[in-house]
């Protein structure tokens, strides 16, 4: 699989009223051909920034960015805005010009590229098409709601035949129905054009939903990457592992108990394994918060236990877990 | 009202309006780009450039600081240059454009100010250069807020027309002067102070019109 995109330590230090910050600390990663990519992490993590490190709207401040094998911060103004017909974007707000109807916002592009006015015409009531919006091209986008707002930003973002789309929280302004539809016709282009898919956003639920794998972005670090599967499965860092797994509200009723948080993929979700170590082990445990979710079609479940104060039955039941293939973590309470 | 006032006041009517048109037109020509640059070069812009946003800024400061009546005076000789004259319609549209360029500046800036900024970086994003952005994307978006800015402009331009009559311009406001001030026939001065009104307010809802049918939003 070839890449489109190959960050090496990149960092993005702002400079204001000589304080510094730092945006981005030491970022390497890579982005494959044809896969869609997740960059979650909380606000402020810099996941808006490094996305437009992508496009170069950021300057990196050291590191490089290269697009498909060539170091974007060598390119000239000419040549960067040739390159960023490649690279679209969507948007939060959407961005579309309010005094323009659809089908000229959808031309934008192409105007830019120079396309001839009835070919470029052509091509955008194509592109309207693809995002079911046709019947609207004469229309002024003030008169849309958001999710076809959104439609027609895709459709603009699509025109100029881009090899990868990136999307800064595009549906973060949309109420969740409205967000599956854009994420389901994101993955069907994503299919059908081969395009490379970067997806920015702070939802858990719409990585889990569409992306291939995932990079969790904390306090401009990168804290995690890999196959989404794996991640949230089996998150490694604090960072991740406070995205995967909700806030624990309950603190241990003593001192000597201790709180477990089991996880179990769809393999071992069928089995009911409280029952079977009561069963077996005739020890039990109070069941404090439990959850399931699916990724990629595979149900990962979560479960907060309670365990016994005497540290003998605590570990006669992690035993147990452990043995039927559970993973199981101690729960911080200040997690 | 005698035959020979009505005549003048429908002169005065006539040359008002052309003071008015021309003088805006030309302020029009040189103070909107200049908006444009006030806008473009400030920090954090398009086209930034401290040296130019500081030296533009402060010239539309000192221009927009002097009383009209002030620089009426002082451009006395730079008048006779252009127009060969300092007297009448024609060499009133001189200090009437150069009045209302540094009004219409700052106007023009801060329509553009309020263009989202989002839609500027969509244009980056599609590789739009600074100039294509500028008049395809933020000029476009700001016309609404133009019209509001220039029916505002205008009707100044208008009533800045009725102070150049005090110093030997034309129009309704030298009629006002002559007739109504220096010889006291308060029906001329009133109807002339009626007649600005109405064309003030012509001025002001008309453009406030081709906003509002311009807006899209």
């Amino acid at each position: 699989m070839s890449k489109v995109f190959e960050l090496k330590n990149v960092s993005k230090t702002y400079r204001n009223d000589g304080q510094e910050f730092e945006a981005l600390k030491n970022i390497s990663l890579d982005i494959n051909e044809g896969e869609i990519f997740g960059i979650i992490g909380m606000s402020g993590a810099g996941k808006s920034t490094l996305v437009r490190t992508l496009n170069r709207i950021e300057e990196v401040t050291s590191g490089t960015v290269e697009f498909l094998g060539s170091d974007l911060a060598a390119l000239r103004p000419a040549e960067l805005r040739k390159v960023r017909h490649s690279i679209s974007m969507i948007f939060q707000s959407f961005n579309l010009l309010s005094q323009r109807t659809v089908i000229e916002n959808v031309e934008q592009p192409l105007k830019i590229a120079g396309v001839p006015r009835a070919q470029r015409r052509q091509k955008a009531l194509e592109m309207l098409k693809v995002v079911g919006l046709e019947e609207k091209a004469k229309v002024y986008p003030a008169r849309l709601s958001g999710g076809q707002k959104q439609r027609v930003a895709i459709a603009r973002a699509l025109a100029a035949d881009p090899k990868v789309l990136l999307c800064d929280e595009a549906t973060s302004a949309l109420d969740p129905k409205i967000t599956g539809e854009i994420l389901d016709l994101l993955k069907e282009i994503n299919a059908e054009r081969k395009l490379t898919i970067i997806i920015i956003t702070h939802e858990m639920s719409v990585v889990e939903k569409i992306c291939d794998r995932v990079a969790i972005i904390d306090k401009g670090e990168l804290a995690e990457l890999g196959d989404v599967r794996e991640v949230f499965s089996n998150p490694v860092s604090n960072a991740a592992k406070k995205l995967v797994f909700p806030a624990n509200p309950f603190a241990p009723t003593n001192e000597n108990q201790k709180l477990v948080r089991i996880v179990f993929d769809g393999t071992k979700s069928s089995e009911p394994f409280i029952a079977n170590l009561v069963e077996k082990t005739g020890k039990k445990v109070n069941i404090l918060s439990a959850n399931t979710r699916s990724v990629g079609g595979i149900g990962y479940g979560q479960m907060v236990v309670e365990l016994p104060s005497s540290k003998e039955d605590q570990d006669i039941i992690v035993d147990f877990f452990k043995k039927n293939g559970l993973t199981v973590t101690e729960v911080e309470i200040n997690e | 009202m005698s035959d020979f006032i009505i005549q003048a006041i429908e002169k005065g009517i006539i040359e008002t309006l052309q003071m008015t048109f021309w003088s805006s037109l030309f302020a029009y020509l040189i103070g909107l780009p200049l908006g444009v640059l006030l806008y473009a070069t400030a920090k954090g812009r398009l086209l930034q450039n401290r040296a130019v946003n500081a030296v533009v800024g402060f010239i539309v400061n000192i221009m927009r600081s002097l009383p009209f009546l002030i620089l009426l005076v002082l451009l006395i000789p730079f008048t006779r240059i252009i127009v060969g004259s300092s007297i009448g319609t024609k060499a009133t549209i001189v200090p009437l454009t150069v009045g209302a360029i540094p009004i219409i500046a700052r106007m023009v800036e801060s329509s553009l100010c309020e263009v989202q900024p989002g839609i500027i970086e969509a244009a980056k994003s599609m590789g739009a250069s600074p100039i294509y952005t500028i008049i395809h994307f933020l000029i476009p978006e700001a016309v609404p807020s133009l019209l509001q800015g220039a029916a505002i402009n205008i009707a100044t331009v208008l009533g800045y027309s009725a102070m150049a009559g005090t110093i030997g311009g034309g129009g309704l406001g030298a009629l006002a002067m002559q007739y109504g001030y220096y010889r006291y026939q308060k029906d001329v001065l009133w109807t002339t102070v009626l007649l600005l009104v109405i064309m003030v307010m012509l001025i002001q809802e008309g453009g406030a019109f081709l906003a509002k049918k311009k807006r899209k939003i």
